[in-house]
């Protein structure tokens, strides 16, 4: 795989993950260009496209788009269900995941991506394994900063925005 | 589960994020973050040292303002700070910075790398998996120098965890695809391939990528990973679902692991054990068999899973070609999916055939499904999919069934999305030419295509249907008359001008007959067009013009009247009114003989590959066009005339034709004219009597054993200077400055008392051309000069100029030899010169990326692609001289690519008619020795062995 992006219905890029040396220029007009492209089809479409010389593979999950680039003689249903299976992960590790969740927890996204895929190919299959690689390091933490009171208040407010999570369902 | 940020929340973070995402406006939004910038920027300016804590929270909110798309230039430092942390979340945010932000030529990858190597050595399994992941995320050439030798170490060691074994095994695939050459094979490797066997199903995972990544590149070395592969796969295949608990996905045992290890296999040819071939092909039975089981679940993941493995399969299937039952099944079970409701697996099973289309064993059961495929070409919702249909129609297309397809595409085309018309016009033009029995129906073809889709219609296209036409007389009548009819339409596309103008400026005489389409019909239907067309083609119908003048003396009134009009005379457009100027002049001065000479009708064109095969070879990547590149077999064997019109023009825009319309003192505009008309400067016009040289242009074509020659009607006066009877055999072929012209191309080849011979040379890709000067040093003639002059004099201190055009046509190693042969006073003198032609001159440079280099290194790896020569240095060894000398050789010189600055690493591609021969090549100089060490690398031992041959005299 080349690269992973994430955004959402209204193009603004959640996450992003290169697995090939780029320049932020290059890195940048590849994701207008994509972003681009994939919000225009219609649902229903193929979940497949040529790009250059690249294969993408997407999938919609409520309000975001999941993204992969991934080279010619690459597996795109396997890359689908990596998508999936990234999902599935963020959803078991923020119960029930939203949007919010991976913009406020930006770098916990990052974490899990980091133990599911790495280099551009997947390193453990395993939903336990990940999840208990991320909760052992999440152990390892500091304690707390106390009242963190404002945190879960806008979280909670978000929560009332954003109430049907990533659908695990999605088509 | 409580949905609250788990791990420790940075509030001041969050309130960040908050602030931001209220932001009504961009404006308001940059306010926010420069604020919060100035902010952090006085942090860690500030007096008061920070905790770590808050480390961790500025350089998180950088990250985050970063990941917005906003520029950072600060924070680094700080960044790298936390990796010495030893709090775990402050080193992961300090890495994860790093990751995202360092880019490869920092300052700081001295300090990280540090960092790296503390948390590496650590021997706490997560600090050295966060180690691992930041190598493996940044995979800059800077880690992989200081860490490739010594990932490959955890990676094998017996007291690695398993998640570290993954982190390693992942990580040094990451260095090894951007730095291969600093990955050091070893004892290591041999370990790895048994990493197959590992009881951890996720480290099995991890090290099939790394495997398939080095068996890619050197089979030889991991080739027991074969067995060991179809073991596991046997395995996994075999076991019941649950078997494998969490790596079992929706029903599904281990579709990743069995993904990777069929890739694997497909670095391998069928295993030549009986045994383990059959339990192989058993595997991939089950795998067939399981597909037409009902499904364990409804869910999209089981299916997906499960038909991910599935097409892995058959790809391993295909890439074997060798098993026709499992081929034939294999397609059975892709036409099921032809029919599926599912959009993705109708778009993969289209994908899949195209491939199954090429093999022998299976083309008979893929061309069943033709009317799925068409059904799919007008049905289907999405242009993705109908894309692949083309692409599927197109590999399927036989003679039995090319009118069918040709004809579908045809009227595909009409509702076509523009983004893939132009693709479609190039297949079908491809189709029509080399299944065509009957021209007249590639000739209705082509029109149609112009008449349907014009505008997409390249020149390429237009170009070779007029070649066809050009080199098959037996259509060229049908070929003028449907242009006739076609030109009737009053709106026309202009590519319809194009060739109507040509074929009718060429064959227009076929039709004249008919009064309904005499001369004059003809020629006021094409000048109808002519003010609606843009300025190429309207030049292109001033040359038809003057085509017909030659064609039909009895419109020559007309026309000349047409040229005289002011709009053609006094035209804004220097090409046409030079055009009008000339053409006119020629009409009239011109003796009908020579008008019918310079007119005369064009030669055929010589065969070459077709140049719209080339173009969609280019517009979809090399190894993309299945079926294609049996073009060759033909069986009609008319399929492959016609030459490389692009290549045709690039030559004709080059110095042949600058010299040409030097000498061509009343056509200047020939280069022009031979552009559109490529050959219609060759007869021999007698117009150079200006001129104090007499060119000549014989062709001399080589080829590896023989020098034979073919010569243009120009160079029939001259003797052939390379045959072999042209010259007393007694003569010693003078090669002493020989070696001086291998990276230069300019100077004196030869000179004795009485003769100086000066060359320049010029080559581009195949071609070349050589100016010889022919100085008499004396005051004397030379007399029965029989090498270049049609006068066979040369004056005492004169100068004559010959010049020769060569074309490479395969690799070759011997020089071709001049001989002249003169009378000076009452002597007969004789003189063999080698001449300056080797290969190295057919080069074209190749800029390239360091990891490209590396990458085709690596494939040129066989033993009888290199060729190295130690030697010791016959010149002071000068970095710029040598720089030069290679630069001269024709490669490009590759900056930054070696390791070791002092060394000198080359790249380029020798032309040749047949072939084109990539080459590398490094040359290390070693100054204390005085020595260098030349290495060579390129597909052929011949090319390599020849070029290391001409290099290595250089220094």
């Amino acid at each position: 795989m080349q690269f992973m992006l994430l955004f959402s219905r209204q193009g603004k890029l959640r996450l992003q993950k290169w697995y090939v040396p780029l320049s932020d220029k290059e890195k940048k007009k590849i994701t207008r260009e994509l972003v681009q492209t994939i919000l225009a089809r219609k649902p229903k479409m193929c979940s497949f496209l040529e790009w250059r010389d690249l294969k993408i593979v997407y999938k919609r999950y409520a309000s975001l788009y999941f993204c992969c680039a991934v080279e010619d003689q690459d597996n795109e249903l396997i890359t689908l269900e990596i998508i999936h299976r990234y999902v599935e992960l963020l959803d078991k590790y923020f119960g029930s995941v939203c949007e919010l969740d991976i913009i406020f927890n930006f770098e916990k996204a990052y974490f899990i991506l980091d133990e599911f895929l790495l280099g551009g190919e997947a390193q453990e299959t395993s939903k336990k394994n990940v999840l208990k690689a991320i909760e052992q390091a999440d152990l390892l933490q500091e304690v707390r900063p106390p009242h963190d009171l404002y945190h879960m208040l806008t979280k909670t407010m978000f929560m009332v925005v954003c109430f049907s999570g990533l659908d695990l369902n999605a088509n | 589960m409580p949905a609250v940020s788990k791990g420790d929340g940075m509030r001041g973070l969050a309130v960040f994020i908050s602030d931001i995402r209220n932001c009504k406006s961009k404006e308001a939004e940059v306010k926010r973050i420069n604020k919060e910038l100035a902010n952090i920027r006085s942090k860690f300016k500030g007096d008061k040292a920070l905790d770590g804590y808050s480390k961790k929270k500025y350089v998180c909110k950088l990250l985050f303002i970063f990941l917005l798309g906003h520029d950072i230039d600060f924070g680094h430092m700080e960044a790298v700070n936390l990796l010495s942390s030893n709090k775990y979340t402050e080193k992961q945010i300090g890495y994860l910075f790093i990751s995202v932000l360092v880019n490869s030529n920092s300052d700081l990858i001295r300090l990280i790398n540090n960092g790296i190597k503390n948390d590496l050595s650590s021997r706490n399994p997560t600090f050295m998996n966060l180690a691992l992941h930041c190598i493996a995320n940044v995979g800059s050439r800077e880690m992989a120098e200081t860490f490739a030798a010594e990932v490959p170490g955890v990676l094998v060691a017996g007291e690695t965890m398993d998640s570290v074994k993954q982190s390693a095994a992942l990580c040094l695939l990451r260095l090894y695809r951007t730095s291969p050459d600093l990955v050091p094979m070893g004892e290591w490797a041999a370990r790895v391939v048994h990493l197959l066997n590992d009881q951890h199903l996720g480290v099995v995972t991890a090290a099939a990528s790394l495997i398939t990544s080095l068996a890619q590149k050197s089979p030889e070395e991991f080739r027991t990973s074969v067995s060991l592969a179809v073991a596991r796969l046997s395995r996994i295949v075999t076991s019941a679902s649950i078997d494998l608990q969490d790596y079992t996905y929706y029903f599904v045992a281990a579709p990743w692991l069995s993904v990777k290890l069929l890739r694997l296999l497909q670095c391998y040819p069928p295993p030549e054990d009986a045994a383990l071939r059959s339990r192989l092909t058993e595997c991939l039975e089950t795998i067939l068999n399981k597909a037409q089981e009902p499904p364990k679940s409804k869910k999209v993941q089981h299916s997906n899973a499960k038909n991910a493995v599935l097409f892995e399969a058959i790809s391993l299937i295909i890439h074997h070609d060798s098993e026709p039952t499992l081929l034939v099944r294999a397609c059975n079970q892709l036409g099921q999916f032809l029919l599926h409701r599912e959009t993705n697996l109708r778009y993969l099973a289209l994908e899949s055939m195209c491939t199954l289309a090429s093999s022998e064993f299976s083309h008979e059961t893929v061309k069943t499904h033709i009317e799925t495929v068409i059904n799919a070409l007008k049905t289907e919702r999405d242009v993705s999919v109908r894309q692949r249909a083309v692409d599927l129609l197109y590999a399927m297309c036989d003679r039995s069934n090319a009118k069918q397809i040709v004809a579908e595409m045809l009227s595909y085309l009409e509702t076509a999305d523009y983004s893939i018309r132009e693709e479609i016009v190039l297949k079908v033009a491809i189709l029509a030419e080399k299944y065509a029995v009957d021209y007249t129906w590639y000739v209705d073809t082509i029109l149609n295509l112009i008449r349907i889709a014009g505008d997409y219609v390249s020149e390429e296209v237009w170009y070779r249907v007029i070649q066809i036409v050009i080199n098959r007389d037996d259509v060229q009548g049908y070929a003028a008359k449907t242009v006739f009819e076609a030109l009737q339409a009053p709106a026309c596309h202009e590519n319809l001008v194009k060739v109507g103008g040509y074929i009718l400026g060429e064959f227009g005489n076929l039709i004249a007959g008919d009064s309904r389409s005499s001369p004059l019909v003809q020629f006021n239907l094409l000048h109808s067009k002519f003010h609606l067309c843009s300025v190429p083609t309207r030049a292109l119908l001033l040359s038809a013009y003057i085509k017909f003048i030659n064609l039909f003396p009895e419109v020559k009134t007309t026309i000349q009247g047409v040229l005289r009009s002011d709009s053609q005379l006094r035209n804004a457009d220097v090409e046409l009114q030079q055009r009008a100027v000339e053409y006119l002049r020629l009409s009239c001065i011109a003796s009908t003989d020579i008008l019918a000479t310079v007119l005369e009708e064009m030669p055929p064109f010589p065969e070459r590959e077709s140049s719209i095969l080339a173009k969609l070879k280019k517009k979809k990547g090399p190894g993309n066009l299945p079926g294609i590149d049996d073009v060759r077999r033909n069986v009609n064997g008319s399929a492959e005339h016609g030459q490389n019109a692009e290549e045709a023009k690039k030559v004709a825009k080059g110095p042949i034709t600058q010299s040409r319309s030097a000498l061509f003192v009343l056509i200047p505009t020939l280069d022009f004219i031979f552009n559109c008309w490529p050959l219609l400067a060759f007869p021999p016009v007698p117009l150079n009597q200006a001129s104090a040289f007499a060119p000549l242009f014989p062709v001399f074509i080589f080829t590896p054993d023989s020098l034979n020659s073919s010569s243009s009607p120009g160079a029939n006066l001259l003797v052939d200077v390379f045959s072999d009877n042209s010259a007393p055999p007694t003569a010693e072929v003078s090669e002493e400055n020989f070696h001086r012209f291998v990276c230069k191309n300019n100077g004196v080849i030869f000179e004795n008392q009485l003769l100086q011979l000066g060359l320049k040379s010029e080559y581009r890709q195949n071609l070349g051309r050589i100016y010889i000067f022919y100085g008499n040093k004396t005051s004397t003639q030379f007399l029965s000069f029989s090498s270049a002059a049609v006068d066979p004099v040369i004056e005492g201190g004169a100068q004559v100029q010959q010049i020769l055009n060569i074309e490479c046509v395969s690799d070759f190693t011997e020089a071709p030899v001049l001989n002249i042969q003169f009378r000076y006073g009452g002597a007969l003198q004789n003189i063999a010169v080698k001449l300056p032609v080797m290969l190295n001159k057919f080069f074209q440079p190749t800029e390239m990326a360091s990891e490209d280099f590396f990458q085709r290194w690596k494939q040129l790896g066989a033993p009888q692609q290199e060729v190295q020569k130690i030697f010791k240095a016959k010149h002071p060894m000068d970095t710029e001289v040598t720089k030069a000398k290679i630069l001269g050789f024709g490669v490009a010189l590759l900056d930054r690519v070696d390791p070791n600055p002092a060394n000198f690493v080359g790249a380029g591609v020798i032309h040749t008619k047949n072939v084109q021969v990539g080459c590398l090549l490094r040359l290390e100089p070693n100054t204390q020795a005085q020595m260098y060490r030349l290495t060579l690398r390129t597909s052929r031992d011949s090319v390599s062995q020849r070029l290391c041959d001409l290099l290595s005299e250089q220094f």
